[in-house]
């Protein structure tokens, strides 16, 4: 090595350093960059973001109608066996048979949040929402149903 | 009485001649050694656990976080938590480790460091032993605490353990040189090893001033290597958490680990309570030659209040490196000191000698 590469490189290096120093001093010294957000204290003004994997829902419009046929394949396809689909068999007024969904069964505790039931429902009846306040005193109530009290299949999807 | 807290000697002297007339001259020595004993002792602990505090929240601060905030007032007391949680803890013993080195190791790493702070003046008069050889004894006893890591390598019957302190031995063998180089380059400018000499003579301008470029490199070497000899990052590679999963302490737990920690921690002030005695005037407040009034007013500030406003100065730059700069592999290490620390460093105590024989120094 030359001596003037030698000098050069110790210039080079501490200019380096300096930079780096810049941006940690930088942060340091405006402490209102802090991303961090104090959790219990701002719960009334928390906002989560949308694509939040908080838990599983299943989206009802105004009329109470969902968009589940109960055709089964998200219960196929969730490797925890966290959905269980309970179906019934009725005639529509038309005479054909028909099979509607009982009960939705979603067991949040055995839950891993792979999305997997969402990605393959044909008919994009289930969502994520980002509510992540899952904390009970009994595990009875992590087993959820999903479609509510009297709800019925919308129009038009089959 | 009226004590001047500008000027510790007459309440010393005060202290002094009442045990003296009051007790057997033996006894009186024993009665001041035990109080300065004490008196460390709890600085010691409280200036540790203040520093563990402080490096959390810096760094917290450098990585966009918050840091402690729940234990106290913004997380005040969270080092307190920690250290009775240290103090309950179960002091594992190791079936195959050499048990008196084992349980020695830890005393020796600490007493080279509270050894350290005996030369160190806090203020006018605060000042445990003044030595004519203050630097040169300072040198000689921190670097005995590498024995100390040395030992609770070896003894821990541990690989991970044995390379962190082989690893810390070669670092703090090799960057002993350049913190050596560095405070000669400044004894040479005091024409002193006296601490209390050196800061006197800096009553008209801190040596990093009136040494200007010499004083400035010796300055940035002294911070560079004595964060190496400290095992701090971004020279930790003595207890490199990634690879040795925490070196030469791995199989300490409980008080044992604290100690360590503490010891750490103190290594570190020390270090930068030397770098702002012998660069920044240490107590001495900040002085212009001919500004009277300005002068004046600066010495309206306690002593003691510079000396620790300057000593964290310097703490905080050190921990500045230690959370921007990525850990160096050791050949790296090894090599920013042998062909570049060094070489420079010789240089510098040349150029600094030439600069006091011809009086181009302020």
């Amino acid at each position: 090595m030359n001596v003037i590469g030698y000098i050069s490189s110790i210039f080079k290096g501490v200019i380096s350093l300096l930079k780096g120093m810049k941006v940690t001093g930088s942060y340091f010294f405006r402490p209102w960059t802090v991303v961090t957000q104090k959790y219990p204290e701002n719960r009334k003004t928390l906002v989560m973001y949308e694509r939040m994997k908080g838990e599983i829902v299943m989206p009802h419009n105004a009329n109470n109608e969902h968009k589940c046929t109960g055709c089964g394949i998200c219960e196929i396809n969730c490797p925890n066996g966290t959905i269980e689909v309970i179906s019934k068999q009725i005639q529509t007024e038309e005479g054909k048979k028909k099979r509607i969904i009982d009960k939705h069964i979603y067991r949040i505790g055995m839950c891993t949040f792979c999305g997997l039931c969402v990605k393959t429902c044909p008919s994009n009846a289930l969502a994520f929402a980002p509510n992540f306040e899952h904390a009970v005193f009994n595990r009875a109530k992590l087993t959820k149903v999903l479609n509510q009290e009297g709800s019925v299949l919308e129009k038009g999807v089959e | 009485m009226n004590f001047n807290i500008y000027d510790f000697t007459s309440f010393n002297q005060w202290i002094d001649n009442y045990l003296y007339t009051s007790l057997s001259p033996f006894w009186a020595l024993i009665v001041e050694m035990t109080i300065i004993g004490l008196v460390f002792l709890t600085g010691y602990a409280l200036v540790g656990l203040f520093l563990v505090y402080l490096e959390r929240k810096v760094c917290a601060l450098m990585q966009n976080r918050i840091g402690p905030n729940r234990v106290g007032p913004f997380g005040l007391f969270q080092t307190i938590a920690d250290l009775i949680k240290l103090l309950l803890k179960e002091l594992i013993s190791i079936k195959q480790a050499d048990k008196l080195l084992f349980n020695l190791a830890p005393f020796i790493v600490i007493i080279a460091s509270f050894l350290c702070i005996a030369a160190i003046p806090f203020a006018k008069g605060l000042h445990a032993m003044d030595f004519n050889i203050g630097v040169f004894y300072v040198m000689a006893v921190s670097s005995m605490g590498v024995v100390g890591i040395l030992i609770a390598g070896w003894s821990s019957n541990n690989k991970y353990s044995l390379i962190g302190a082989m690893r810390s031995g070669a670092q703090i063998v090799s960057y002993e040189l350049s913190v050596g180089l560095s405070l000669i380059t400044m004894v040479v400018l005091a024409g002193s090893m006296q601490f209390s000499t050196i800061v006197e003579a800096q009553s008209d301008g801190w040596f990093i001033f009136k040494g200007h470029i010499s004083s400035v490199i010796a300055f940035i070497i002294f911070m560079i290597a004595s964060t190496a000899e400290t095992n701090r990052g971004p020279f930790d590679l003595a207890e490199a958490e990634s690879e040795l999963t925490a070196g030469f302490h791995t199989e300490y737990s409980g008080i044992k680990f604290a100690f360590f920690f503490l010891a750490e921690y103190m290594n570190m002030f020390i270090v930068a309570a030397i770098a702002a005695t012998v660069f920044w005037g240490g107590w001495m407040p900040l002085h212009i030659g001919g500004l009277d009034g300005f002068n004046h007013v600066m010495d309206f500030i306690p002593p003691f209040v510079w000396f620790f406003g300057k000593t964290f100065v310097i703490i905080f730059l050190m921990m500045w490196f230690k959370w921007t700069f990525p850990r160096l592999r050791i050949d790296q290490l090894l090599t920013l000191e042998w062909k570049y620390l060094l070489p420079i460093n010789l240089l510098n105590v040349l150029l600094m000698a030439l600069m006091v024989l011809m009086g181009w120094h302020f």
